[in-house]
């Protein structure tokens, strides 16, 4: 008889107890915003290597959203000096993506690099720079620095050495990459021109039997018209790309940053 | 009759529904600002020749309603900075209260010695938290915060001086996420008055041609579109001026020489006959 007037959940045994009772408050799927710990800032980066050189480049616009926040923000940072002024680093980090986390990324390892400097007493080699990186975002496996990060320097016979990672920390040795808004519309111009990729020797056959042109790594100078085309393209064609365009190039004489303008618009 | 005594003297639970008692449980997730409530809009900021002048005005709003019209969201920090603050005010109100410390703090540590009184020092103030870096304290703290999912729901300008005594102006948000530019606006400033700042100061060395009365021209005229298209917005607001001489604050500004002449062609706008 009461069940039949009673609203209440079955009462077999004592209730009101607090814990038991409902814990909605709302009905499901109500809640309105959650915060999310995570924005896209925009920008594109940039790494070329070459045989004695690494060109690092990414363009200087951090946006959110449709609004441009600043038009200079480097996304490009010579990392391991001594020194605030990173006047002697040997390695240089770019870091595109979520721009709090970039940032927040790069101060750890510069911190790391430059520890390793003062207990070794020399600076830390790309390759194990580029390890420890790795490390550092699965370290954030489960709350990731939201980041492309590219690591440049010169390896231990002097070449110019790239290495790209995804933002949980999976990494590779590369003659180049692109990351970033615009890593879509840059990647493939570098795979052509960086690594002949769709080039042949004219005349050499048909079909398989195509000869490809043959790959030789590229000279300074080549590479910076190569970079500053790239970016040309990429803010032509992409509302994130603009304002800027930063070089950092990595030589046995050290790191030498350039600074060239974009379109604004 | 109810024949179980933990239910007597309690409402009924075939009358009312059970008791709900989740706001009693202490476990489960800690909860923290998921969305602002009282809100501030708009901070509005520009550098020119010898400092910076920023702008805000005074309320405070509830949702849509215009709650409290008093609120002042410029504060000024050891007397030589100034933060505006835009979003959550009660965040705000923490933001401040923290930074009272960490400026007491930092007055303790920076006692003036004996000799440098005596030799009536010229680096007045030299070894003080300037606004460059006070700009990244308050990256790291908003940042830490974003970190800790419990975020302090607000856009911070940090106007004032860096250590070399040139212009400073930032940004900070509630994700950690730090800027700086010539000019800078939160909130609808950065739709509406960024692009009219834009156009007096395009570029730092433009923004270091700017005269005081030019700068502070600017801002007002930005305050004043501002009024005119933001509905959370209100025409009394302040507005400092962050030189190395230090902060001039006025709080309690009128917006002046307003024309609502444009408002009789649009719809919306007043009283409409058709």
């Amino acid at each position: 008889m009461a069940a039949m007037f009673s609203q209440n959940p079955v009462m077999n045994g004592p209730n009101y107890s607090f814990s038991d009772s409902p814990q909605t408050n709302a009905p499901e799927g109500a809640r309105e915003h959650r915060f999310d710990p995570y924005t896209d800032n925009g920008g594109s980066t940039l790494a070329i290597a070459g045989a004695d050189f690494a060109i690092l480049a990414g363009d200087t616009r951090l946006t959110s959203g449709y609004s441009i926040n600043s038009r200079h923000h480097p996304k490009v940072f010579k990392i391991g000096g001594t020194t605030a002024d990173q006047h002697d680093a040997t390695l240089a980090i770019s870091v595109v993506g979520f721009a709090a986390d970039g940032e927040a990324l790069k101060e750890r390892l510069d911190a790391i690099c430059k520890m390793y400097r003062y207990r070794h007493g020399k600076p830390m080699s790309v390759k194990a720079c580029a390890q420890r990186l790795s490390t550092i975002l699965y370290q954030k496996r489960f709350f990731p620095y939201y980041s492309h990060a590219i690591l440049g320097g010169l390896d231990e016979e002097g070449k110019g050495a790239v290495y790209s990672y995804d933002p949980v920390g999976s990494y590779e040795r590369e003659q180049c990459r692109a990351g970033g808004a615009a890593a879509s519309l840059i990647m493939p111009f570098l795979d052509n021109q960086v690594n002949f990729k769709n080039q042949y020797v004219p005349g050499s056959g048909e079909g398989h039997a195509l000869q490809e042109r043959e790959r030789n790594p590229l000279s300074r100078n080549e590479v910076e018209v190569l970079v500053k085309d790239a970016f040309d393209g990429a803010v032509e064609r992409h509302i994130e790309v603009g304002d800027g365009l930063q070089m950092m190039i990595i030589t046995q004489d050290g790191i030498e940053e350039v600074l060239l303008p974009l379109k604004k618009d | 009759m109810d024949h179980r005594p933990q239910a007597w003297g309690r409402p009924r639970d075939d009358v009312y529904g059970a008791y709900d008692g989740s706001y009693l449980q202490s476990g489960g997730p800690k909860t923290a600002t998921q969305s602002p409530v009282v809100t501030g809009t708009s901070v509005v900021a520009i550098k020119y020749k010898d400092g910076v002048v920023i702008a805000a005005d005074n309320l405070a709003s509830y949702g849509s309603l215009a709650r409290f019209t008093d609120v002042k969201r410029l504060r000024v920090f050891l007397g030589t900075s100034v933060v505006g603050f835009g979003g959550d005010v009660s965040d705000m109100q923490w933001l401040d209260r923290h930074l009272n410390e960490l400026a007491i703090d930092e007055s303790y540590d920076d006692e003036p010695s004996p000799s440098s009184l005596l030799s009536a020092s010229p680096n007045k103030g030299h070894g003080k938290l300037n606004a460059a870096n006070l700009h990244v304290y308050l990256q790291k703290l908003m940042y830490r915060r974003r970190n800790d999912f419990d975020p302090l729901w607000n856009q911070l300008l940090i106007a004032g001086l860096d250590a070399a005594g040139k212009p400073h102006l930032s940004s900070v948000d509630l994700r950690g996420t730090a800027f700086t530019s010539p000019s800078l606006a939160t909130g609808f400033g950065a739709a509406l008055a960024q692009p009219i700042m834009r156009r007096h100061a395009p570029t730092e060395e433009a923004a270091a041609a700017l005269t005081r009365e030019e700068a502070v021209g600017v801002v007002q005229e930005c305050m004043k579109v501002l009024y005119y298209r933001d509905a959370r917005s209100l025409d009394r607001y302040s507005i400092a001026v962050v030189t190395k001489e230090g902060v001039e604050l006025k709080e309690d500004e009128q917006l002046e020489r307003q024309s609502w002449a444009f408002a009789e062609r649009i719809k919306g706008y007043g009283t409409q006959t058709v």
